[in-house]
């Protein structure tokens, strides 16, 4: 590749960061350090009933028995566990009925990041959001207008206060507490999260939000997600998160559970975000994440799409678990690295039950120095008639300096299943570029249009307003890549 | 409107272009023919800018400017269009957004504010129809499984929403059926006017029965070593290169 294309894919590592910002405010830390003690003291803070402390509590107990995989395809980076404060609130979080009881500085704080919290400035009443700062949520928007549906949509603390009988009925039943250490570690303590219960029939009438911001120094972000669709319902749901710019790595290891019953669909979708570390690759989150979705009931339907542009090490396999006959998972993707981040994500697709389908698209973007690598495991039950998967993922470099890899796995166990795969990898091409920059369209913005092209068919699947979100970001993340 | 003296260029540090004259004024359509290998695709790629290229000596300007100082997006912003001879598929990018895309920058170099939706999609219309492009093939993604001819077209329309001052057709011809090379003319036909230009390189007289030139020139070890007027073609068709290759060797022999 010629010199000016190298320079412009080269420069591709500039661009700042733009939510890099710290909100200045109050906090209550806990003290660093994992112990039983730790455990406990975030259990009462949140005020927690004796069966979920013992939750916590055999979570904790399984954790410090565990060893750090070994299979993934970039270094466990060294994390101290005993260097990390597991809970930081905003002092005296008083119980938020109204906008006015909120502290100035919040509002401020998820206004700068796009995130109104008035509901007379969100989008006419077409997304409800929960915001979570660092450890707690602190707003929940249109809770009255859920309500009068059914829907039950609030902070996983509040949950666990109003409605303990649906927590403690679904919480672990996709993702136990010993599930793997990041997961076991979440399970231990997990400070706030959000949390979804659709009653049967509902088609939820708006887009569910939660927005997490981490802010705290020395903190982990440790958040846990549970939606359940209760017979016939639907929701859709997004997620999206930022964190400032910080010399130090920081972990962010949430549990997200989905529950589909009978002729339920869950849509889930993230924009992931976090601070990627500068471009030496100092600082960073690492994203280290469980989710899962069960399809429970008959003809239920989950679908994952993600796009992860953020985290200095992004780790999950967003997967379903197709035990109800007829059901459905799908796993759109699009994964953005450059700079020294790494991804190692892709999708786990468990067929169960009878003709189940599951789908997979996986787009990976790698720039700079980065890392990108797609995982993905379809695995067809003894059980699984007539089980089909479509498994596509896509690898598109910039530049010769990154590196893009691929790691699928296939376990079949029934004859009649029909599996698909397709993969490509694929180079911005000099002649791509240069077919763009000469019909007057900056270098840039070309590279631009070339990415979003690319990962149009996962954009596609997200909501309206984040589809434009999304296509920004991935041209923003993008910004001088080109000179 | 568009001056070359002394060209050179190299690629790969091999010279391809060695000395090259042309000038061509605002309305006229120049023809440029010779074998392979003489340097004609290595024209079109110097004047747009394509970076492997290494022009060594000489100038081109564009109405005053030189080109070779300007970066491919600003010398496509000054005027100049290339038809390319392969043009590249780009997946998931649609050929509208790619030509508003297009069309604005274009605007906003020269300080002007985006053109509007309506009016930008009356535009696409009026072109698609001077061109007798698909409305389909226009709304799906740039080039994308498009066949030959169809890429071959999809350049012509782009020449036609791009409106430059300077089209370089680079063996558009080159891959076409005989109605898809009547219906690439026509296009061109339509949008020739007394203040445009247009270079032809191509193989085959073929295309000049329907493009008719100004006039035809024969490039052949990376220099015009014939010029003349349509008349010159005929002329190629019918004896082939061999004739002005010997006499140009010869000549070339004996000055050193």
């Amino acid at each position: 590749m010629s010199t000016k294309d190298d320079n412009i894919l080269q420069e591709l590592a500039v661009e700042e960061y733009k939510y890099g910002f710290t909100t200045d405010i109050e906090m209550d830390i806990a003290k660093k350090g994992l112990s039983e003690d730790t455990v406990r003291f975030i259990s009462a803070k949140k005020g927690e009933p004796e069966w979920l402390l013992e939750w916590r509590l055999k979570a904790l107990r399984h954790f410090e028995k565990m060893t750090m995989p070994k299979w993934q395809n970039f270094k466990h980076p060294k994390v101290d566990f005993q260097d990390i404060s597991y809970y930081a609130a905003p002092k005296e979080k008083p119980k938020v009925n109204s906008l006015d009881e909120v502290d100035p500085e919040l509002i401020e704080t998820f206004a700068k990041l796009g995130i109104p919290l008035d509901e007379q400035k969100m989008l006419a009443g077409v997304v409800a959001v929960d915001a979570v700062f660092d450890s707690v949520s602190v707003k929940t928007t249109f809770r009255e207008k859920l309500h009068e549906f059914g829907v039950i949509f609030c902070s996983f603390g509040e949950a666990v206060k109003e409605h303990p009988e649906l927590v403690k009925q679904y919480l672990g039943t996709v993702v136990p507490q010993t599930d793997n250490v990041y997961a076991a570690l979440n399970a231990a303590v997990f400070s706030d999260g959000s949390f979804v219960y659709i009653p049967k029939g509902v088609n939820c009438p708006m887009e569910l939000s939660t927005y997490f911001r981490i802010n705290a120094e020395n903190t982990g972000q440790f958040e846990r997600t549970l939606i359940i669709a209760d017979e016939g319902s639907y929701v859709s749901y997004l997620e999206g998160c930022t964190a400032p710019m910080r010399d130090e790595n920081q972990l962010h290891a949430a549990v997200v559970e989905l529950i589909a019953l009978e002729n339920a669909e869950i849509k889930y979708s993230t924009v992931q975000n976090w601070y990627p570390g500068d471009k030496e690759g100092r600082g960073g989150i690492y994203n280290f994440v469980t989710k899962r979705g069960i399809c429970r009931g008959d003809n239920s339907k989950i679908s994952w799409t993600q796009v992860e542009t953020g985290s200095s090490i992004t780790w999950k396999y967003p997967s379903v678990i197709l035990k109800g006959d007829n059901s459905v998972g799908e796993f759109y993707s699009v994964a953005l690295t450059r700079n020294h981040q790494i991804a190692d994500t892709g999708s786990k697709m468990f067929h169960i039950g009878k003709n189940t389908r599951s789908k997979i698209v996986s787009k990976g973007i790698s720039a700079g120095v980065s890392q990108n690598s797609y995982r993905g495991l379809v695995q067809i039950g003894k059980g699984a008639e007539k089980a089909r998967n479509f498994t596509q993922c896509d690898s598109l470099l910039i530049g010769d300096k990154c590196g893009a890899h691929t790691f699928p796995y296939i376990e079949a166990k029934n004859k009649t299943a029909t599996l698909e795969h397709e993969a490509t990898t694929s180079k911005i091409g000099e002649d791509q570029l240069f077919y763009l920059t000469q019909r007057g369209i900056d270098p840039e913005k070309a590279v631009g249009l070339i990415v979003n092209g690319y990962a149009k068919e996962v954009l596609n699947q997200l909501p309206m307003e984040f589809a434009v979100e999304a296509q920004k970001l991935l041209a923003i993340s993008l910004e001088g890549s080109v000179g | 409107m568009l001056s070359i003296k002394n060209l050179q260029a190299s690629v790969d540090d091999k010279q391809i272009l060695k000395g090259l004259n042309l000038e061509v004024k605002a309305g006229e359509v120049h023809a440029i023919m010779g074998p392979n290998g003489s340097g004609k695709s290595t024209l079109a790629s110097v004047l747009a800018g394509r970076e492997a290229f290494e022009v060594t000596c000489g100038e081109a300007t564009l109405d005053g400017k030189d080109l070779l100082e300007l970066s491919p997006e600003d010398r496509a912003r000054e005027g100049l269009f290339l038809a390319f001879q392969y043009p590249v598929e780009i997946p998931g990018v649609s050929n509208i957004n790619f030509l508003k895309t297009a069309v604005n920058e274009i605007r906003a170099y020269k300080g002007l504010a985006p053109m509007e939706a309506k009016e930008f999609l009356k535009r696409v219309k009026e072109k698609q129809k001077l061109v007798e492009f698909d409305a389909k093939l226009a709304n799906r993604s740039l080039n994308e499984g498009f066949s030959g001819g169809e890429k071959k077209r999809n350049e012509i329309f782009q020449l036609a929403m791009l409106e430059p001052k300077l089209a370089i057709l680079d063996e558009t011809d080159s891959g076409l059926d005989i109605d898809a090379l009547r219906i690439v003319a026509n296009g061109v036909n339509h949008l020739r006017s007394e203040n445009n230009a247009f270079i032809l390189i191509t193989h085959y007289q073929r295309l000049l029965e329907y493009i008719v030139p100004d006039y035809v020139h024969v490039l052949y070890n990376g220099r015009i070593v014939k010029s003349g007027t349509k008349e010159l073609a005929l002329e190629l068709e019918e004896k082939g290169y061999d004739w002005l290759k010997e006499s140009v060797d010869t000549e070339e022999s004996a000055a050193l």
